[in-house]
């Protein structure tokens, strides 16, 4: 008896007659962009997934060789996680800042973390948001991106932009915060802790949600780890690790605040809750980290440091970054001349989707849903 | 564990392997044999003292030498050090030693140097390209690429 088909995935293993390949998207809701995933089923059963990208390619480090200078990257670099693009300025700027050996006013760099937190606090909105979306509940995505207009309006009153920024410079900033952002900055938070408790009420105890995601998706601690995985994906499996304070950069250690952990509260260690619940009290640490640089803000010239011409000495540099998607790592190398020679970005979605196939061997496809919302990717990121 | 004691104990256990070395630069490197990166980086992982069990970022370059080579950014959670990995390899005969089966994370980012560099990562498991089309001719971070006129019969527009 025959058992295999004449058919095989697109990693060459053959089909058995039970089971059936569908592809879900790459125009699919649940994917969060232009992914596509080839789902091999048995019946409701995914025995494998295989994903497949590149629909988003922009050729981000092909570009950053044929630029006529390091700043122009900046806004290639803003492009790639679109979600948080003021992140991703920063690890750009901040690889090419230690490649220059330059240190930057404390004014620019308290900015920057208002800055980086506000973004972070932003994301995890969006992450939140549609996941709730993909488990089927609708309000919480309309509360999410009703607070996360006010982080925009604050980005817009700063810079002008409200998506893509260019505002972390190499050196510095390109606009100075304007009159009246630390009082709005401040009413914000204010404003946004109460949000919190109300959307954990509307939405993480909710016993339909809990159910869709709770021992879903388990991830543990050292295939994370053997992964790479990053963020709110490494710390949801109980790993207390945040580059913010164990590889620090910028004034984070200035600060009093916690690495939020997933404890495995409504199951194992590491389903999709814990990586859910991780980034929603990640926010309220952000908004912690806010309130205490607004009150410390110094005064100063965010321009003063600002290189007339970006010429580092030939050499390479490994710089990662906290983005609330994990490690974003830039290794630029300079060979001396006005341009980078060679740009890598480490892209954290990239990595922490890598692992989504080990994670999701086994469960129902309905599940597959809720895996994916979990991992929290950006296409834009993936693809580069 | 310093970067000169990593190097010790490389040299040690693999001689002639372990190529040459930097360890004045701001990250120092560590230069190995292509065809024999799978065994250091087990060693690397697996041994007590270095436990180097988080591959940060594993990057291609088309070096000026007319080399490629490809940089392992590996770093220890438990341990808390960092040291950087380098192989270097012919342009016209690129071929590394997968290290897909030391650390899962390797396996994406090597299909990622073998699509844009054109790097053939041996014993990888599942090597095929992963941005650009399975179609698409040529590796584009190779410093000599060409964009083509035409792809798939449709004019490039620049």
């Amino acid at each position: 008896m025959i058992d295999t088909l004449p058919i095989k995935t697109s990693t060459g293993r053959p089909l058995r007659k039970e089971e059936m390949v569908i592809n879900m998207g790459p125009q699919h809701p649940s994917t969060h962009g232009v992914l596509r995933l080839e789902v091999v089923l048995d019946g409701e059963i995914v025995v494998d997934v295989i994903p497949h990208m590149g629909y988003l390619h922009r050729c981000f480090e092909k570009h950053s060789e044929h630029m006529t200078n390091y700043q122009q990257v900046i806004p290639y670099a803003d492009r790639m996680d679109y979600l948080a693009s003021m992140n991703n300025d920063w690890g750009y700027a901040l690889a090419v800042e230690r490649l220059l050996k330059i240190e930057v006013p404390p004014r620019v760099e308290y900015i920057r973390v208002i800055m980086a937190e506000l973004q972070r606090i932003a994301s995890h909105l969006i992450a939140v948001g549609t996941y709730g979306i993909d488990m089927g509940a609708f309000t919480p995505f309309l509360w999410c991106f009703r607070d996360r207009e006010r982080i925009l309006d604050l980005f817009e009153m700063t810079c002008g932009a409200r998506l893509l920024y260019n505002y972390i410079w190499v050196g510095g900033l390109s606009h100075d915060i304007p009159p009246g952002f630390v009082d709005k900055a401040k009413a914000f938070c204010k404003y946004f802790l109460p949000n919190i408790k109300e959307l954990n009420d509307l939405l993480t105890y909710n016993t339909i949600f809990v159910k869709r995601t709770a021992d879903i998706g388990v991830l543990p601690a050292d295939v994370a780890i053997n992964y790479a995985c990053s963020g709110p994906m490494l710390r949801g499996s109980g790993v207390s690790f945040d580059l913010r304070r164990d590889d620090p950069y910028g004034v984070y250690d200035k600060f009093e605040w916690n690495v939020e952990v997933g404890k495995g509260e409504m199951g194992t260690l590491g389903d999709c809750w814990d990586r859910y619940i991780v980034r929603v009290r990640e926010m309220e640490q952000s908004v912690k980290i806010i309130e205490q640089a607004l009150a410390a803000i110094p005064e100063g010239d965010v321009q003063s440091a600002l290189p007339k011409r970006i010429r580092p000495d030939a050499g390479e540099i490994y710089v990662r970054t906290e983005t609330p998607r994990g490690e974003l790592g830039f290794y630029v190398i300079s060979d001396g001349s006005a341009t980078p020679y060679r740009v890598k970005a480490r892209a954290p979605a990239f990595v922490n989707l890598s692992v989504m196939s080990e994670i999701s061997r086994g469960c129902m496809i309905a599940d597959l849903v809720a895996i994916v919302g979990s991992v929290d990717i950006v296409l834009g990121e993936v693809d580069r | 564990m310093t970067p000169q004691e990593i190097l010790d104990q490389l040299r040690a256990n693999f001689g002639e392997a372990i190529l040459e070395s930097k360890l004045d630069a701001p990250q120092p490197w560590i230069s190995v044999a292509p065809n024999r990166t799978k065994d250091i980086c087990f060693f690397l992982r697996d041994t007590a003292s270095l436990q180097f069990d988080y591959l940060m970022c594993l990057s291609s370059v088309d070096n000026k030498d007319k080399q490629l080579s490809v940089v392992y950014h590996v770093w220890s959670t438990t341990q808390k050090h960092k040291i950087v990995l380098k192989a270097f390899c012919p342009r016209d005969n690129a071929h590394i030693q997968s290290v897909s089966s030391v650390w899962g994370t390797a396996d994406w980012h090597e299909r990622e140097a073998f699509d844009m560099m054109g790097i053939v990562f041996d014993e990888h498991p599942d090597l095929r390209r992963i941005l650009c089309p399975d179609d698409y001719p040529g590796n584009p971070l190779r410093k000599d690429f060409k964009v083509p006129e035409f792809y798939q019969g449709i004019k490039v527009p620049y």
